[in-house]
């Protein structure tokens, strides 16, 4: 098993014409994901990706024609948070969103109304996830994975890549790697991801890739102390980085003296979890806990 | 992005805040000149984004305009903590019989924008918050609704706001929200708002700080950056479209990716150097971007080395090894650079980094041990 996305997943892309989203698409195709209808207003009748995708003027007519159960959105900032209200109204109930630069007080909106609704959202500011040789949904490049026991879990993009890379050359494999998003205010948080992960029969262990900037990396700590028996390995990123200033990710910020990365790694060894100086020490990390 | 006080100040009063505006200059003559208009005794101001600027001795008072032209003399050109001053806002003196704080914040934690109020105003919050944190209350809005009135209430009655002023404050808190929504702000602080010794409410100081990712939709609040604030080199980095943040060490460092690229600095300071910048050059980056992202990385003088770690994924290994050959033959200043490709077309980008020369390593931490050996060398 993995969590949220495997192969019966019927993938809508919203935005699927547009640059980032045509290239995106093929390689989601390529990996092997069920791509089942994309959404851009008026191009609806055409057919997407060499033909093999229809494409709808609205999210309510792609999920009446295709059953479509999952959406994957490309569109630009200004946007993106009425692609997302269109795909939670339309019933979707899984709602990726790969945009960055969605103002803050938008995503307030959406986050609350989605919540109410029952709509979970990964993202924005994301790369998207991989349930490993099922489906890939987002940016993150399918070929670094390779199907094994660990659950991965990260607020960031390239980094994520990084981590992954490395437990694949050390042989070690993922059910599902998600990555949450660095924005301030994203739909899922890591204690969502850690909970689904932790009653996922198939993952093993789980990786948690974390950042400076607010206090999630906290409460997770908090939770796993609490609720996860699994085997856990830990990186925060930002360790040299200046408070006060915003590191590339609109969240990964250090204001008040809060949201270092001392702090996220003292209350993750806190609750017993072992946090690596490098992204290459995972792998060991995870052998160490007893995987195998 | 931070606004001044004065550009704070503005966007309040536009939304119905009372407050000692004063007016802005830039000479010790037009300061005398301003206070003469407003009416002394005058308050004048640095300018600055920096916190702390009342110790540095950017605050002072002047009885009369002549002395407001000699406060401004020694303020203009005063170095606060890296930021020399540029402009003096001079405003009317308060009489000042309590002080309180007010602000609104977008709260992450609890996916709200939320009110933070303390009677005990003039300081900042945080020392509050460490002091007594009991003095503080924290009251996230509705994000649907917005503040409601006994919410307003509510606020007014914990900062013990006079009875005979209460639909003042009414109007400052409702003025407060309505100036943090429509522009779409992060942070928007009155600290202090003072009662004056004439029982009237003011707010003496202000603070807002705007969502960058909003920006795009408010022109007119980014023509309200202050350039004179942000080092040149940021400056080029955002009409670049990379996102860069200048440190002390070096280190350069040219990244995709911000997570990745907070890491590559981490194993830097790791394997015993010092970064000397936060540089993310986006995802898909070509050639322009590489040569842009080199300018702005030795335009540093500190830079004995640069450290190039690229994970391609949307952005293609050999496409930013060609980038890093041609705009390395374009550099004014040379320094070793050590280069780390993998992902995507990374076996294709070995031979072209190999022919150029250029130190590779194949693991972030090699790559990161020998940007740190080479800057050591060629000091």
């Amino acid at each position: 098993m993995s969590i949220l996305v495997n192969a019966e997943t019927r993938l809508l892309v919203q935005g699927i014409t547009g640059r980032e989203g045509e290239f995106h698409s093929t390689a989601m195709l390529e990996y092997g994901t069920n791509i089942v209808a994309g959404v851009t207003p008026g191009k609806g009748g055409q057919a997407a990706l060499d033909g093999s995708v229809p494409v709808f003027d609205t999210v309510v007519d792609a999920v009446a024609q295709t059953g479509a159960n999952a959406t994957c959105i490309f569109v630009p900032a200004a946007f993106a948070p009425d692609a997302m209200l269109e795909a939670s109204d339309a019933n979707i109930p899984l709602v990726i969103c790969i945009t960055e630069g969605v103002p803050a007080l938008d995503m307030l909106r959406v986050y609350h109304v989605l919540r109410a609704k029952g709509t979970r959202l990964i993202g924005p500011n994301c790369p998207g996830l991989t349930s490993v040789d099922e489906a890939k949904v987002g940016i993150i490049p399918g070929n670094i994975h390779a199907r094994g026991p660990v659950g991965l879990v990260s607020r960031s993009g390239t980094l994520t890549y990084e981590v992954v890379q490395a437990m694949t050359d050390a042989g070690i494999g993922q059910t599902t790697t998600v990555g949450i998003g660095g924005d301030p205010i994203v739909g899922t948080s890591f204690v969502d991801i850690l909970d689904m992960f932790n009653q996922d029969p198939e993952t093993e262990a789980i990786v948690m890739i974390g950042e400076i900037g607010g206090d999630e990396e906290e409460r997770a700590a908090a939770f796993c102390a609490r609720e996860v028996r699994k085997p856990m390995a830990a990186f925060i990123a930002g360790r040299t980085a200046p408070p006060g200033r915003r590191m590339g990710h609109a969240g990964a910020i250090i204001s008040g003296g809060a949201g270092t990365a001392e702090s996220k790694r003292a209350a993750l060894e806190e609750a017993g979890i072992r946090v690596a100086d490098s992204p290459s020490h995972i792998p060991q990390l995870l052998r160490d806990a007893g995987v195998r | 992005m931070k606004l001044q006080e004065y550009r704070s100040k503005e966007i309040l009063a536009r939304h119905g805040v009372p407050l000692l505006a004063g007016e802005t200059a830039t000479t010790p003559e037009e300061a005398g000149a301003a206070a003469a208009d407003i009416g002394a005794p005058v308050v004048v101001k640095a300018q600055v984004l920096v916190g702390g600027r009342g110790k540095a001795g950017g605050v002072k008072l002047a009885a009369t305009p002549d002395e407001a032209a000699d406060r401004a003399r020694e303020i203009i050109g005063l170095d606060i903590k890296g930021t020399v001053v540029k402009t003096v806002l001079i405003a009317p003196a308060a009489e000042i019989a309590h002080e309180y704080y007010l602000g609104l914040i977008l709260d992450r934690a609890s996916k709200a924008i939320t009110v933070i109020a303390s009677a005990e105003g003039g300081v900042e919050i945080e020392e509050t918050a460490k002091v007594n944190p009991g003095a503080i209350l924290r009251l996230p809005l509705h994000p649907l609704i917005g503040l409601q009135e006994h919410e307003v209430r509510r606020v007014g009655f914990f900062l013990g706001i006079p009875a005979g002023l209460r639909k003042d404050f009414a109007t400052i808190m409702r003025g407060l929200f309505s100036a943090f929504v429509a522009s779409d702000a992060d942070l928007a602080e009155i600290n202090p708002l003072v009662l004056t010794d004439d029982g009237r409410l003011t707010a003496l100081d202000a603070k807002i700080v705007l969502d960058d990712s909003a920006l795009p939709r408010h022109p007119d609040l980014e023509a309200m950056r202050d350039l004179n604030e942000e080092e040149s080199s940021e400056i080029a980095a955002r009409e670049a479209g990379i996102s860069f943040i200048k440190l002390d060490g070096s280190i350069g460092c040219m990244v995709n990716g911000a997570g990745l690229a907070m890491t590559t600095m981490d194993l830097v300071k790791l394997a015993g150097g010092e970064p000397a910048n936060f540089l993310d050059i986006g995802g898909g980056a070509k050639a322009d971007r590489v040569a842009a992202a080199f300018k702005i990385i030795l335009d540093d003088p500190n830079v004995r080395a640069i450290l190039i770690n690229i994970f391609g994924g949307i952005t293609r290994g050999d496409e930013v090894a060609r980038g890093i050959v041609e705009a390395r033959a374009q550099l004014t200043r040379d320094v070793p650079m050590v280069v780390r490709i993998v992902g995507t077309n990374a076996e294709e980008a070995k031979p072209i980094l190999a022919e150029a020369n250029l130190i590779t390593a194949d693991s972030l931490d090699d790559a990161a041990a020998k940007a740190v050996a080479a800057a050591g060398g060629a000091a």
